[in-house]
């Protein structure tokens, strides 16, 4: 385990670096003059001479790749064009955003999926079952971004119910803290703030967990409905343990695996979707930071952006693939 | 004597196991461990072993489908382990194998004509139509029909695919085939079918044969010569008929003992084996076979015997025959 | 020579009939049991349909603009309502079915090609070549999906080919690492042994040998992956870095159209529909083809 834990380690070094790769090549492949490209048509000489010198892209490419190394590794993430922020100062709130969006949505995906895709499983071909696969179909079939506006309509336009944008109200009073808005708001003991921000974030997280859910609910049902065929599964029928109790104790336990994995591909899935759904709700998280960088050619902080959200989703992966092995001794690692 | 067709001279292959995080070399499994034989034209060499003795590794190593460790395999007067790619295919036309298993053998996308032809589409012999018609006469020749090239694998017996494989080790009229326990995967009524269609095939066609199996009695009646493998050496190699007449090495004369023989007048007693096979990755020392040796003596278990040749011309690596 | 003997009885040389004509027969038995994979198989053959007669089917023109109809809700006149520039709605969804299936089909015919290309390599020499073919997807792989898209589209520059260009490199791994897991299976095969003891050369085999045995699998990802692919060209479209207005591309035209929702809701509503409608067909055909392809899923 330790060994299998040391050289997965490794492994990730070359996806890591070849990631910098792809993300420092963001500026460097444009066609042309990327100083040029990103200013404009406009720009002056004098100003794209200041940029090519301020992002060094005069120097030859692997100097700026090793420079770029550099400063990555050093927590430098470089400065943002539209305001001249330091990148790395500024992307903490934004993270933590998308953050405590991606975890309320994993969360409503894991648990509505998992309980779908048993009830499924265990009323194989039953009513039940044809509703929530055809549910599951159509969540897998959704434009996310569709999903988002038409929620928007409803629950915001038509009834009234929930805030359509943002994370909080204008009248907001949470003072950040660790900028998980949940969790402030329960530090400084601000309840009704509390309830404020839980309202803002139902309809982002429902929209980002439909497709996980679908394919949480899908994968649950196939992998249960394995594993209920099972001998020991009819050992225990045969024992006269209640079934209910046999589906959740037994089957569950084993059907854990595939559903772990998936959970662990849904996360990306999950933060690429985040650039959607926060660009529909306006939820100042690191998708909306990104887009609204792309919209502004601001290639820093698209670069920067990038390179946290294709870290994050490779460091869940790498802790998914370690707790297989706690939950399955079974699996052998090479 | 005969002419001398191949000469293999202490072939090796030995196999890295790695662990650890920098993939260490921890031992190595010697699959093969410094084998040695000839075979003359138009005779065949049967060589015998249990599993995992390494006698189907020696079979790929000839024709480099397994590159050798080391040792020298010496065809028609040449070493073809120094041949590069380009010659090695212009040997591989001269020596084909035949192979155990005739459902995995065959691929079951190509009809049988396709299988047949493949061969000498690969070899550049002849046209089309000449192709298809050394199909034909192939087909006919193993003991099939003409009409038979249209059909797909699956839609033949065991020993009806055999016959196939046959037909395309035979397609590219090879000097030498290697036979990988051609029978030993079908039922024991068609073995005794295909070993007399190779039987005749080797009469009809001037053929050298090299057969491998797993049990001494497959091939008694086809093998001139026969040799024993164990752990990855040869510890006995004779004429068929001295050999199944006088064993002299312990282990076969286990192996020949565990044979039936269907005479109720013939009381020999049987030789049980204790134990399994050793690992090739810590085979015991001295003589690998010391540890299961019904006679073994002290000298066994401290010095590797070496093959030797006896008065009668046969070999034997045992310490205690003379 | 009994054998050959009963097989004739059995097999009479007029019953031929070559593999692939009953393979493609076995195939639609099985798939024509799988009542929601047909309904995946018309669905798509209809947004086929739409888009190669979308000259003859679409009531207007892709851009036959008229202010003075514009936002008008579903009539008579106009099935699917009129959007802010009043377009006729119904006719941009049928000539963006055009887009949707070139996207869809195109991206995942390269992503194909290129990645059955590396996968084969990977999965057949194995070794260096492997390490480095399988880290390199494991790199693209480290990113989500239509977050590579957004890179790749930043760097050419946005547009509905350069999206399709940058779908296309995405899926590459998924092929990639299908096909080298099918060709590792395969390679270990005896035929495969046997192919290389005639003498055969590594191009022939793979082309002969190793390909027609991997199709099955590469068939199944493929139409799932239009699926996806018609998603995230969507998806592209809708952040502006897709389809640029005025093509009517269905992601484009939600982008266009999403701040009319209150007043008028069908300029959004219709074209999410076409979405979903075409993107359920290929995942229903899809699976229906795993279960009738794939033999693992057999019972």
């Amino acid at each position: 385990m330790l060994s299998y834990s040391i050289k997965r380690l490794l492994m990730l070094v070359p996806v890591l670096l070849g990631m910098t790769i792809i993300v420092f090549s963001i500026i460097h492949a444009i066609p042309g003059n990327p100083a040029q490209t990103i200013l404009g048509t406009k720009a002056t000489p004098e100003a794209i001479h200041h940029l090519n010198a301020s992002l060094g892209l005069d120097k030859p490419l692997y100097v700026q790749y090793f420079t770029y190394l550099k400063d990555v590794l050093t927590g430098n993430l470089g400065t943002s064009i539209q305001d001249n922020n330091a990148i790395a100062s500024e992307i903490w709130p934004h993270l933590a955003a998308t953050i405590e969006l991606s975890f309320a949505a994993m969360l409503i995906a894991v648990i509505i999926g998992v309980n779908a895709g048993i009830i499924s499983a265990w009323k194989k071909n039953s009513v039940v079952d044809y509703i929530a696969m055809i549910v599951a179909l159509i969540g897998v079939s959704m434009p996310i971004f569709w999903l988002g506006l038409l929620e928007q309509w409803i629950f915001s336009v038509k009834l009234n119910w929930l805030p359509s944008i943002g994370q909080t109200d204008i009248t907001s009073t949470v003072a950040p803290i660790t900028n998980l808005y949940l969790v402030d708001t329960l530090l400084e003991g601000q309840f009704g703030q509390f309830w404020m921000v839980v309202r803002h974030l139902i309809m982002p997280a429902v929209a980002l967990a439909t497709i996980p859910m679908a394919i949480i609910a899908r994968m649950t049902r196939s992998s249960m409905l394995e594993v209920l065929g099972s001998d020991y599964i009819r050992t225990a029928k045969a024992k006269g343990q209640r079934m209910g109790w046999i589906v959740y104790k037994y089957a569950l336990k084993n059907a854990f695996i595939p559903i772990l994995t998936v959970i662990g591909l849904q996360t990306g899935l999950m933060l690429g979707g985040a650039i959607l759904t926060e660009t529909i709700f306006g939820w100042p998280g690191i998708g909306l930071y990104v887009y609204n960088a792309i919209q502004a050619r601001d290639y820093p902080v698209i670069q920067s952006g990038i390179l946290i959200i294709a870290f994050m989703f490779i460091m869940v992966n790498f802790i998914v693939d370690l707790l297989y092995g706690l939950i399955d001794p079974r699996i052998k690692y090479r | 004597m005969s002419e001398l067709l191949l000469d293999v001279a202490n072939l090796k292959k030995y196999y890295p196991i790695k662990q650890g995080v920098f993939n260490k070399t921890k031992e190595t499994v010697r699959a093969v461990d410094g084998v040695s034989f000839k075979v003359n034209k138009g005779e065949t060499l049967g060589i015998v072993g249990e599993s995992g003795c390494g006698k189907s590794t020696t079979g790929r190593m000839i024709m480099r489908l397994i590159e050798p460790t080391d040792g020298k395999v010496i065809f028609e007067g040449q070493d073809i382990l120094n041949l590069s790619k380009h010659e090695m295919r212009k040997v591989r036309k001269d020596i084909q194998m035949i192979f155990q298993d005739p459902f995995a053998s065959l691929n079951p996308r190509q009809t049988v004509g396709q299988i047949i032809e493949e061969p000498m589409i690969v070899h550049k012999m002849g046209d089309r139509k000449k192709r298809q018609a050394r199909v034909q006469e192939l087909l006919e020749l193993v003991g099939l029909s003409a009409y038979h090239a249209k059909r797909y694998p699956h839609q033949f017996s065991g020993g009806q695919r055999q016959r196939i494989g046959i037909a395309r080790a035979l397609a590219v009229e090879p000097k030498l085939i290697i036979a990988d326990e051609p029978v030993s995967a079908l039922d024991v009524s068609v073995q005794s079918q295909v070993l007399n269609l190779l039987q005749d095939l080797q009469k009809k066609l001037n053929l050298t044969y090299i057969f491998i199996a797993h049990d001494l009695s497959v091939v008694r009646h086809i093998s001139n010569r026969v040799g024993v493998m164990y752990l990855g050496k040869m510890v006995e190699l004779a004429d068929s008929e001295t050999l199944y007449r006088e064993p002299k090495h312990p282990y076969t004369q286990a192996l020949l003992s565990a044979v039936p023989i269907p005479d109720p007048e013939n009381k020999t007693k049987r030789i049980i084996l204790s134990g399994d096979v050793p690992s090739p990755a810590h085979p015991p020392s001295g003589c690998p076979f010391h540890d299961r040796c019904p006679v073994a003596k002290a000298i066994c278990s401290e010095e590797i015997p070496h093959l030797r040749e006896l008065a009668d011309g046969r070999l034997v690596s045992c310490h205690l025959v003379d | 020579m009994s054998e050959s003997l009963q097989d004739s009885a059995k097999l009479s040389p007029e019953k031929e009939r070559s593999l692939f004509v009953q393979g493609l027969i076995d195939f639609w038995k099985q798939f024509r049991k799988n009542k929601p994979a047909i309904v995946g198989f018309l669905i798509v053959l209809f947004f086929i349909l739409i888009a190669i007669f979308a000259k003859q089917i679409a009531p207007q023109g892709i851009n036959d603009q008229n202010i003075a109809i514009r936002l008008q809700p579903p009539s008579a006149k106009h099935l699917l309502g009129t959007d802010d520039f009043g377009r006729d709605i119904l006719s941009r969804i049928v000539f963006g079915a055009q887009l949707s299936l070139r996207v869809g089909f195109f991206a995942v015919i390269g992503s194909i090609i290129v990645g059955t290309f590396f996968g084969v390599i990977a999965g057949y020499f194995g070794k260096l070549i492997d390490t480095v073919i399988s880290r390199f997807f494991d790199i693209l792989l480290a990113f989500p999906s239509i977050l590579l898209s957004i890179a790749i589209v930043t760097i050419l520059g946005p547009s509905l080919n350069n999206a399709l260009v940058a779908i296309a490199i995405v899926n590459v791994p998924v092929f990639g690492r299908l096909v080298r897991s099918r060709v590792l299976t395969v390679k270990e095969e005896e035929y495969i042994m046997a192919a290389r003891s005639i003498g055969m050369g590594n191009t022939r085999i793979i082309m002969k040998h190793i390909l027609p045995n991997s199709f099955a699998p590469i068939i199944v990802q493929g139409t799932l992956n239009i699926a996806t692919a018609i998603l995230d060209a969507a998806g592209l479209g809708f952040l502006g870095m897709g389809a640029q207005p005025p093509q009517p591309e269905w992601g484009t035209m939600l982008s266009e159209s999403r701040q009319y929702i209150t007043n008028a809701p069908w300029t959004v509503i219709f074209p999410g529909l076409a979405i979903i409608l075409v993107v359920i067909g290929f995942n229903l055909m899809g699976d229906g083809l795993r279960d009738a392809l794939d033999p693992r899923m057999k019972n």
